[in-house]
């Protein structure tokens, strides 16, 4: 009748968060109906009773929380050593971690050949420095628009050349980070939470607060100057950038250094909570699905993916991991990726790509 | 064009004595440049020169290698045979960030901005640089990095006057109309205060009001600011109107040279863009 009438409604289910919210009650309501139906069943035992736990003793809850967030917070700065080398250059660094594991290696052993403790962090992001000038001149130089699998292979040669160099420099035993020549805190602060106690590590805290720290510095540098808006400039569009007077070649030295930064940050701190050795290594993959998770071009991305997947695999190892015998930590975040990957292959953040044909 | 199209040629007419801008020293020559994509001839012995002060077009149909010879000026791509002199200096390999400190400033053809940025960051990239504070000042953003900051802002919110693009300065430029984009390419190019500026097809997938807007513009740079522009464009009745002298290219060879009037009268020209009964 009027004109009001014939609006056509937009779609309730074209909106992805109330698909996602009918997907999460229909779980939800399966769930109640077959706890009820068989109360000791596998239905009930991974699907009600974990959350029945998380209820009864909330200060575990609290502190399984904790653990992951702190752990969270690490991924989320070895992701973000990624996402700034491959936003400036299209360059998956491979090598990130190894990165993390060197510069950890060099602070170290600067400090047992009798160099003072924080002229050890000065001369160390020095050798950060001369690491992303070399690989600029050496392997990204020569390598210029050759297609991105040969550039990442190349981080693969690079990664084994640091393995091997930082081998045969510092030795291949683990070494003890230099935590109190530091100033970094030790022990733990005790709290009564929830009717428990609540324990906190006083290095996890200051992890955590360096490491925000560290990326609002970071976000900041990226806004407000001429070289944080050339990095994006390059992110953007290579040849706009070119044609502006932006060299290619000044800014990568800047990214591979400012990432070479992140790693320093990131092998301290990871370096603190257990020892300093090669098999940080294969932490620093976790870095992949929290990539996946955050988009492989945003900073928000890489914070959150992180954060979401060292609570996420915390949790699952405290109350469904016993369900299959343990040992879930290793492998959930690879299978949260997996999700994501099928459903929201951009990530959370990431620019989706639309190619015209 | 139309009306408005007219007096812009009047006011161009009254306002800047042509004839003594189009014998100004050379300031770009082109000499036997030969560009190849493997077997592929792109720029087939071509010669040329860009004088002061003068618009200089570079028309011919598809494919006849005219950004190919853009992208040799401004050192996108090295020619193999021949050399380019700017300002009567050969650079044997010319990189692109040398050309922009030189002074030459371009747009491209399919608009390539940062489209995640502002309208106001993408021109002040173009700024990049005249901006001489070092990373150490950059990273604190403190005394002298934040005056220099400043003073380059000042210059970039002049251009966006000049460019009448004011109601859009803190939009990210992905999202605005095509126009508009080509018009902040213009003005990024405009904040590096080029000496010779390289306009590949301005006025590509505009309607008619926006083309006369960038006429004026092309124009208006030209004669406030005497800076020398070299553009592509396919438009005849906008090359005609805007350009001192034109060279033809087809099939990356030169087929014609010289003012709007006699490359329009050449057999030539008129073979190349209507085709010849052979």
């Amino acid at each position: 009748m009027s004109d009001v009438a014939v609006r056509p409604s937009t779609p309730l289910l074209a909106n992805a968060w109330i698909k996602a919210g009918l997907i999460i009650a229909g779980i939800a309501a399966a769930a109640l109906v077959g706890a009820r139906l068989d109360p000791t069943g596998t239905v009930h035992k991974v699907l009600v009773d974990p959350f029945v736990q998380m209820a009864d003793m909330p200060d575990l809850f609290v502190q399984t929380i904790w653990e992951g967030l702190v752990s969270g917070v690490l991924y989320a700065l070895i992701a973000l050593g990624f996402v700034l080398i491959f936003k400036a250059s299209g360059v998956f660094n491979f090598a990130q971690g190894i990165m993390v594991v060197f510069a950890a290696l060099t602070l170290v052993g600067l400090y047992e050949k009798g160099v003072p403790a924080f002229l050890a962090v000065i001369l160390t992001l020095g050798v950060m420095f001369v690491l992303a000038f070399t690989i600029e001149r050496v392997v990204l130089r020569p390598l210029v628009n050759q297609p991105d699998i040969i550039l990442f292979m190349a981080t693969f040669g690079i990664t084994y050349f640091l393995i091997g160099f930082g081998e045969s420099l510092f030795g291949g035993n683990p070494k003890q980070m230099i935590t109190e020549q530091l100033w970094l805190p030790r022990g733990a602060l005790e709290f009564e939470v929830l009717g428990g106690r609540l324990m906190l590590q006083k290095i996890d805290i200051a992890a955590a607060v360096i490491a925000s720290l560290m990326i609002a510095a970071l976000a900041l540098f990226f806004q407000y100057t001429r070289i944080g808006r050339a990095l994006r400039a390059v992110a953007d569009s290579h040849k706009a950038a070119l044609s502006v007077g932006i060299s290619l070649n000044q800014i990568w030295v800047i990214v591979w250094f400012a990432a070479g930064n992140v790693a320093l940050i990131t092998g301290i701190m990871w370096g603190a909570r257990s020892d300093v050795s090669f098999a940080l290594e294969i932490v620093a993959l976790k870095a992949l699905p929290v990539l996946i998770l955050g988009g492989f071009t945003s900073i928000p991305g890489a914070i959150v993916g992180g954060l979401i997947i060292g609570i996420g695999e915390k949790l699952g190892e405290f109350y469904w991991g016993p369900l299959i015998g343990g040992g879930i930590e290793s492998w959930l975040a690879y299978f949260i990726a997996l999700g994501f990957l099928l459903f929201r292959p951009q990530g959370l953040f990431g620019d989706k790509i639309i190619e015209r044909i | 064009m139309s009306a408005a199209m007219d007096t812009i040629r009047e006011a161009a007419a009254a306002s800047v004595p042509k004839p003594q801008a189009r014998h100004g020293e050379v300031l770009l020559a082109v000499e036997n440049v030969s560009l190849r994509f493997g077997g592929v001839k792109a720029i087939n012995d071509v010669s040329f020169d860009i004088r002061k002060g003068e618009v200089r077009a570079i028309i011919g149909p598809n494919g006849a290698g005219k950004t190919s010879m853009l992208n040799c000026i401004n050192g996108f791509y090295h020619p193999q045979e021949g050399r380019i002199a700017y300002r009567g200096v050969t650079r044997a390999r010319m990189r692109p960030h040398q050309a922009a400190a030189a002074g030459i400033a371009r747009t491209f053809q399919n608009v390539a901005l940062f489209k995640g940025m502002s309208t106001l960051d993408n021109i002040m990239t173009g700024r990049t640089l005249k901006m001489k504070r070092g990373f150490f000042w950059q990273a604190l953003r403190f005394g002298p990095a934040m005056t220099e900051e400043i003073a380059h802002r000042k210059v970039v919110e002049d251009i966006i006057d000049f460019l009448q693009i004011q109601h859009i300065r803190k939009l990210p430029v992905g999202k605005l109309p095509y126009g508009l984009q080509k018009r902040v390419e213009l003005g990024r190019a405009l904040a590096m205060e080029p000496e010779l500026l390289l306009l590949d097809e301005p006025m590509a997938g505009m309607n008619l009001e926006e083309k006369e807007d960038m006429c004026r513009f092309i124009l208006d740079v030209n004669q406030q600011f005497g800076t020398t522009i070299a553009l592509i464009e396919h438009d005849m009745g906008v090359v005609m109107d805007l350009s001192d002298r034109v060279v033809v290219l087809e099939y990356g060879r030169k087929i014609a040279d010289g003012t709007p009037d006699e490359v329009k009268r050449d057999q030539k020209v008129i073979d190349a863009y209507l085709g010849v009964a052979h």
